[in-house]
């Protein structure tokens, strides 16, 4: 292991650490708000390690809906990281198998874009900088989530200071997070009709997957706009 | 351990390999598929947005004019800033609304 390469790579997660630093917090907070213990919260951070798709989770859950559909929605909320491995497959080829393994644990949306950027520019992308790049994000993200449980188990009423207001925000920002992709505009307008129709006339937790497939059915025929890209777009997760 | 919070254990390992299967699934895809359809590729594509949507527009709708109100601001924010001051406004806007208007 090349120390002055897992050097490097703790200093460029560092920034990345930074900004996701309040989100961690956040999730341990609304978690706990949501019926999980400071456990539960800190077990979802070390072992999904996603953190929209955390907060869908615990939404749906603190919503009483079936868990096969938490899961089911996790799994789509997380789909874009199938484009990742795909397109970071030819950067870590080099990788044992058990690296490999590891690597793809630990693949979020920064760390996708890091590894994609040097392998374009040519910089060998070694297993320490990896890791490195990796730890410096993903052991913070533990320790803020315990942090924020712990906060948020001091919260009574969570109404009163304004915590019920930050999921929808939340989600409603991952959404415009995606404005700039292929028929943005017709896919939501298609799902949020959708959704709310589904939550009048057959109601929740239906709104999720009626919704959802309404938008993805319309993705599917509308006619593509441009030739498929090579390199997937990197979202803006936090 | 009560059955109840054991079930979430469970939800929670489960969520996790969910994660884990698309994180490593891609690279499963490209070793074994060339070229993904067009229509399937498009499809995929919108998933993300389109789940995220349906969190969305049900709480805008249903959940009180304090919240559509919070989040038509954090919308109009969000047209320019992070998530993050897109959070701190939206929770500002609710905040006045609850506690100086109401």
């Amino acid at each position: 292991m090349n120390r002055s390469d897992f050097r490097e790579g703790l200093r460029g997660g560092f920034p990345i650490m930074l900004a996701a630093s309040p989100f961690g917090a956040l999730f341990g907070a609304l978690a706990v708000e949501n019926g999980f213990t400071i456990a539960d919260a800190v077990f979802m951070s070390a072992t999904v390690y996603a953190g929209a798709s955390q907060m869908v989770g615990i939404e749906l859950f603190g919503n009483q809906v079936q868990p096969w559909l938490v899961v089911l929605s996790v799994f789509a909320v997380n789909f874009r990281h199938v484009l990742y491995s795909a397109s970071i497959a030819k950067h870590i080829r080099h990788f044992s198998f058990v690296q490999k393994l590891l690597a793809f644990f630990l693949l979020v949306d920064p760390q996708y874009a890091e590894t994609e950027q040097r392998g374009e520019r040519g910089v060998p992308i070694t297993f320490a900088w990896y890791l490195g790049f990796a730890l410096v994000i993903y052991v913070p993200w533990i320790i803020n989530t315990l942090i924020g449980a712990v906060f948020g188990q001091l919260i009574g009423d969570p109404k009163a200071i304004g915590l019920d207001v930050l999921l929808p925000v939340y989600f409603l920002g991952l959404v415009m997070s995606f404005r700039k992709r292929d028929r943005f505009l017709p896919i939501v307008a298609t799902s949020a009709i959708a959704s709310v129709a589904a939550m009048h006339f057959v109601g929740s937790p239906w709104h999720v997957s009626i919704g959802a497939l309404a938008g993805i059915l319309l993705a599917a025929c509308l006619p593509s706009e441009r030739p498929a890209r090579e390199v997937p777009v990197v979202e803006r997760e936090a | 351990m009560d059955a109840q919070h054991l079930d979430l254990i469970y939800l929670i390992i489960a969520a996790a390999v969910a994660t884990y299967a698309t994180r490593f699934g891609g690279y499963v895809l490209i070793t074994q598929l060339k070229n993904i359809p067009p229509r399937l590729e498009a499809a995929l594509n919108a998933v993300p947005a389109a789940v995220l949507t349906t969190l969305v527009a049900p709480a805008f709708v249903y959940g009180g004019l304090d919240v559509a109100a919070a989040m038509l601001v954090a919308f109009v924010v969000g047209l320019r800033f992070s998530t993050l001051r897109m959070l701190l406004v939206g929770w500002l806007a609710v905040m006045v609304i609850r506690h100086l208007i109401f």
